[in-house]
């Protein structure tokens, strides 16, 4: 954690606020359809506009996916509230949200990220998102604005807010808190894990303390991290810039701050004194929540296998193999969802090593595609490879291929490509044809001098046009010498 | 007599068009709502389409439903598609919702003819009607005098019988009330027999739909069309509606009746007489009569004045200018909230605003939410103390008969104190209804008010059909022409 190192004596405290939409057919309360990108306030309905008269009604499969979280992330899954958040605010059209305040559906979980600490989880609880107001003229700020277009499609879609305990020392672990968490969210089917498209959202809370000392300092919550690597910087910068103000004899203040990406700085956007009163109380237009041990168990015994055990098992599956700089492909294949691929070649004989690479790598550079590719076709083509029928650059570019959606089998592929294993023949001919081409650097080849051999297996692999397999052109030279 | 199910059998039987009957009611609504304002709103067009409807159907041989041709009178807190729902407030004024509540919907499959919107108090807060933007409603019997609140409009219509039926809301009263200063019978059902969504709310663990009828027995089949499961509210009971027509005849031959004293303390005396001879009544009839103290009863009031405007607080929050309504135009969004909010709100709307964001404030909320809630479960133990002995109780609907317009204008805790005796029934939820027992002194109706257990409609619905049957007659109001005028 070398990045806690340079805050000399002081070390950050760090707690994640994670909200996820989920990945359900229709909203939390209502039967509009939660998707996004629709023409703006097309999915929309008395209930989730908050016209006069209406009621929410809770969607059981938000709850069934909260209950999956909850049991994902090792918490207690229990009898729970809504309670009304109230705060006045033009995309939120009730003017006050349904979330869960003192009885959250899930309590007391853990995460373990990769590599770190084990990271302790105090609450997952349900809660409906806003609309999404967008500022015309000015900064895009709503003060200033010449006006504001609400878009009301978002209102009602269903969230749950993770909110993990302060344990949480420094921003790799961070990175890997969140990276874990959105594996297991899309793993559960809970959440595409979209951070760009705001599907998965983070707030962090972070203050300093002294090295030792046994309190926490006073934390500033941090906005607007739209991805893994803007939540690194902010929390550095921000532990930094708490450490530098304190040093300096300041004083930190808790407030809410905006994370801007371009400047790289954190700057204050409301302080405690302007902090809201939501005056929660329980809505009493719905009733108490309990989904029950039944559901619960339910829930545990069809949930899909974690990224966690699933980075077990593919490590199993590469057995003697496995060292530590497979671990890192491996968590790659794990995240990206791509771990059935590898087990399919693995059992049917390819080198686990050379599965992984695929997979990590080539893949992973197009992994929407690589998770819905037959397993038998990635497993026929890494054949072709293992047996030397393709080269390694010839595998690749049959791979991309085939996830760029190129029909048929990966032989047929190939051959549309011209590609395959050369003819001996004509193999001689043109590492023969390369030796008479360019005879002072055979000579020094033959003289011992091994590294003009990259020029010529080069030379033969221009002249074959990129079909020579590399290792059968440097075994043809070596046996001329 | 039985206004509302005479002409559902005589439509249904074809001796009678539906059209007939909707154009003479629109005739004693042209005739009579000028003195009363009873309507905000009379929709003759979509009526008209309805009444034909109905009147198709029977000629086709189809049933066109218990309700068939009755028109009928909706507060206008009930959302209407097509049709303006104010809440008799500036903030609405005009509204138009794209939807029907549940309630209307099932009247209009039951073959009723909705024929208006009524006054109200703004927002179904106050006990007068006289909080409405519009303008007060006047008493059918005395137009000197409020028709109570907030349901006064509907109570007010069916009692000048511009409409046999109507529907009101009751979070502390607001049906039972005007209903004892009108001369009619008003139902607050158990909380969650009648769905509410389309209802606009005002508190929503308090609210409750009932209907307004000149009988008991037109309130029980107007109930059974309303009542019953809706997968649209949440807190609606997962049950099929009552059977109740079907058993107000039954008597009250060995029902135990518990004469509340906690529901009569504090009335005029001839309030008490006339619930003490109502007593009487009942156990000529057969019933076992016996006075019972409901101590909790004497602290609904004070829970009801932080439970009900907590929640109202957070319900009118959505009327911000934004989406629909009255929009102020100001510099910035914060701005035009408030100035919206305070041209569109009326002076009772904004003490109850403030009195319950006070009460949700931090640091607050324990100390005045919180114990109200505990109150409110000290009410419902008593009650169920109480229902360990008897059937049902009974008290009186209101302290007096009708107040002077304005009298209470000034005081709200005088205007709140309308409903001590009403409000204990909304904190537990249990069903409570107000039927006539002849005048006073003054010449304005006195009603006496029947308790149950929550969904002891059965048994409300027996008591109060004896106390109809032994109440002293109690005349039609004179204002109402008693010759209908034809050819409007």
């Amino acid at each position: 954690m070398a990045d806690s190192g340079m805050l000399s004596g002081w070390e950050m405290v760090v707690g994640l606020e994670v909200h996820t939409e989920l990945l359900t057919a229709t909203k939390l309360f209502c039967g509009c359809a939660n998707e996004f990108g629709a023409e703006p306030n097309t999915n929309v309905c008395p209930v989730c506009l908050g016209l006069p008269g209406s009621l929410p009604v809770l969607n059981q499969a938000a709850v069934d996916l909260a209950v999956r979280i909850g049991v994902a992330l090792h918490a207690s899954v229990g009898p729970s509230l809504f309670h009304r958040k109230n705060y006045f605010y033009p995309d939120m059209p009730k003017d006050y949200q349904i979330s869960q305040y003192d009885e959250p559906i899930c309590s007391n979980g853990w995460l373990e990220p990769p590599g770190h600490p084990r990271v302790g989880i105090v609450r997952a609880h349900l809660e409906e998102d806003t609309g999404k107001t967008s500022h015309m003229g000015g900064d895009g700020r709503i003060h200033g604005a010449e006006r504001s277009l609400v878009d009301y499609n978002r209102a009602g879609v269903p969230l749950v807010e993770i909110v993990s305990a302060p344990d949480i020392w420094s921003s790799g672990q961070a990175r890997a808190y969140v990276s874990e968490l959105r594996a297991i969210l899309i793993a559960i089917g809970a959440s595409d894990g979209r951070m760009e498209e705001g599907s998965l959202r983070v707030d962090a809370n972070v203050s300093v303390m002294r090295k030792g000392a046994t309190s926490l300092g006073t934390r500033c919550e941090i906005k607007n991290l739209n991805s893994l690597r803007s939540l690194g910087r902010a929390i550095d910068y921000e532990a930094r810039r708490q450490v530098d103000l304190l040093n300096s004899g300041g004083v930190v203040e808790q407030e809410t701050r905006h994370w801007n990406e371009s400047t790289g700085r954190t700057a204050s956007m409301r302080s405690k004194e302007e902090a809201f009163d939501y005056r929660y109380f329980p809505d009493p237009d719905l009733v108490p929540l309990d989904p029950g041990e039944d559901w619960v168990d339910r829930v545990r015994l069809n949930m899909a296998p974690l990224p966690a055990d699933r980075r077990a098992a593919l490590e199993a599956a590469v057995g003697e193999d496995a060292s530590s700089a497979i671990a890192g492909q491996i968590a790659t294949v794990v995240e990206l969802g791509l771990d059935g691929l590898v087990t399919a070649a693995i059992s049917e004989g390819v080198k686990a090593r050379l599965a992984v690479a695929r997979a990590a790598n080539e893949a992973a550079a197009a992994a929407d595609a690589a998770r819905s590719l037959d397993a038998g076709r990635f497993v026929q083509l890494l054949k072709m490879e293992d047996s030397a029928q393709l080269s390694a650059s010839q595998t690749k570019a049959v791979l991309a291929e085939l996830l760029a959606g190129a029909e048929g089998s990966p032989e047929e592929v190939a051959a549309r490509l011209g590609l395959g294993s050369m003819d001996s023949a004509v193999l001689d001919a043109a590492l023969d044809a390369v030796i008479q081409a360019h005879p002072e650097e055979w000579e020094r080849f033959r003289g011992g001098d091994n590294k003009v051999i990259g020029f010529l297996v080069g030379q033969v692999m221009r002249s074959t046009q990129g079909k020579a397999d590399g290792k059968a052109v440097r075994a043809g030279l070596a046996s001329r010498i | 007599m039985n206004q509302a199910l005479e002409i559902a059998k005589a439509v249904r039987a074809g001796e009678r068009l539906a059209s007939e009957v909707l154009e003479e009611h629109l005739d004693r609504i042209a005739a009579a709502d000028g003195a009363l304002h009873c309507f905000l709103e009379v929709s003759q067009d979509q009526a008209r389409a309805q009444a034909a409807r109905i009147d198709a159907a029977v000629v086709a041989g189809e049933d066109p439903g218990p309700l068939a041709g009755v028109p009928v009178a909706l507060k206008d807190n009930f959302c209407t598609k097509g049709v303006p729902t104010t809440c008799a407030s500036r903030i609405l004024r005009g509204w138009v919702p794209p939807y029907d509540a549940t309630v209307v919907g099932r009247l209009r499959a039951a073959g009723a003819v909705m024929v208006g919107k009524t006054n109200m108090d703004e927002f179904a807060m106050g006990s007068s009607t006289e909080h409405s933007a519009e303008g007060p409603t006047r008493n059918p019997y005395d137009t000197d005098r409020v028709p109570g609140g907030s349901s006064g409009g509907s109570a007010a219509a069916v009692a000048a019988r511009l409409a046999p039926l109507a529907l009101g809301s009751d979070t502390g009263g607001s049906i039972r009330q005007p209903a004892a200063l009108c001369g009619v019978v008003g139902v607050k059902p158990t909380y969650g027999l009648v769905s509410r969504y389309g209802l606009v709310a005002f508190a929503s663990s308090l609210d409750q739909i009932g209907p307004f009828a000149t009988s008991v027995r037109d309130a029980a089949a107007t109930l059974e069309v309303i009542a019953g499961a809706d997968p649209a509210d949440s807190t609606c009971l997962e049950r099929q509606a009552p059977s109740l027509v079907a058993v107000v005849d039954q008597g009250v031959q060995g029902m135990r009746v518990g004469l509340a004293k906690e529901l009569i303390d504090g009335a005029s005396p001839e309030v008490r007489k006339a619930v003490e001879a109502a007593a009487d009544a009942l156990a000529s009839a057969g019933a076992v009569v016996e006075e019972v103290s409901v101590e909790a009863c004497r602290w609904g009031l004070s829970a009801y004045y932080l439970i009900a405007p907590a929640e109202a607080s957070s319900n009118l929050a959505r009327y911000d200018g934004v989406r629909y309504g009255l929009r102020m135009p100001a510099a910035d969004v914060e701005a035009m909230n408030t100035a919206t909010r305070s041209a569109g709100f009326g002076d009772e709307v904004k003490r109850r605003i403030m009195l319950g964001t006070f009460a949700l404030s931090a640091g607050y909320y324990d100390a005045y939410y919180g114990q109200a809630q505990r109150v409110r479960t000290l009410v419902l133990e008593a009650f169920a103390a109480a229902y360990g002995s008897f059937d049902v109780l009974l008290g009186a609907t209101a302290p007096a008969t009708a107040f002077q317009l304005g009298a209470k204008m000034a005081d709200p805790m005088q205007m709140y104190l309308s409903d001590v005796f009403t409000i204990p029934s909304n904190l537990a939820g249990h069903p409570a209804m107000s039927v006539p027992w002849g005048v006073g002194a003054d010449g304005l109706p006195i009603g006496v008010q029947v308790l149950a257990p929550a969904l002891g409609e059965e048994a409300m619905f027996r008591v109060a059909a004896a106390i109809e049957e032994a109440s002293p007659p109690l005349a039609a109001p004179e204002l109402v022409p008693s010759e209908v005028p034809h050819g409007r």
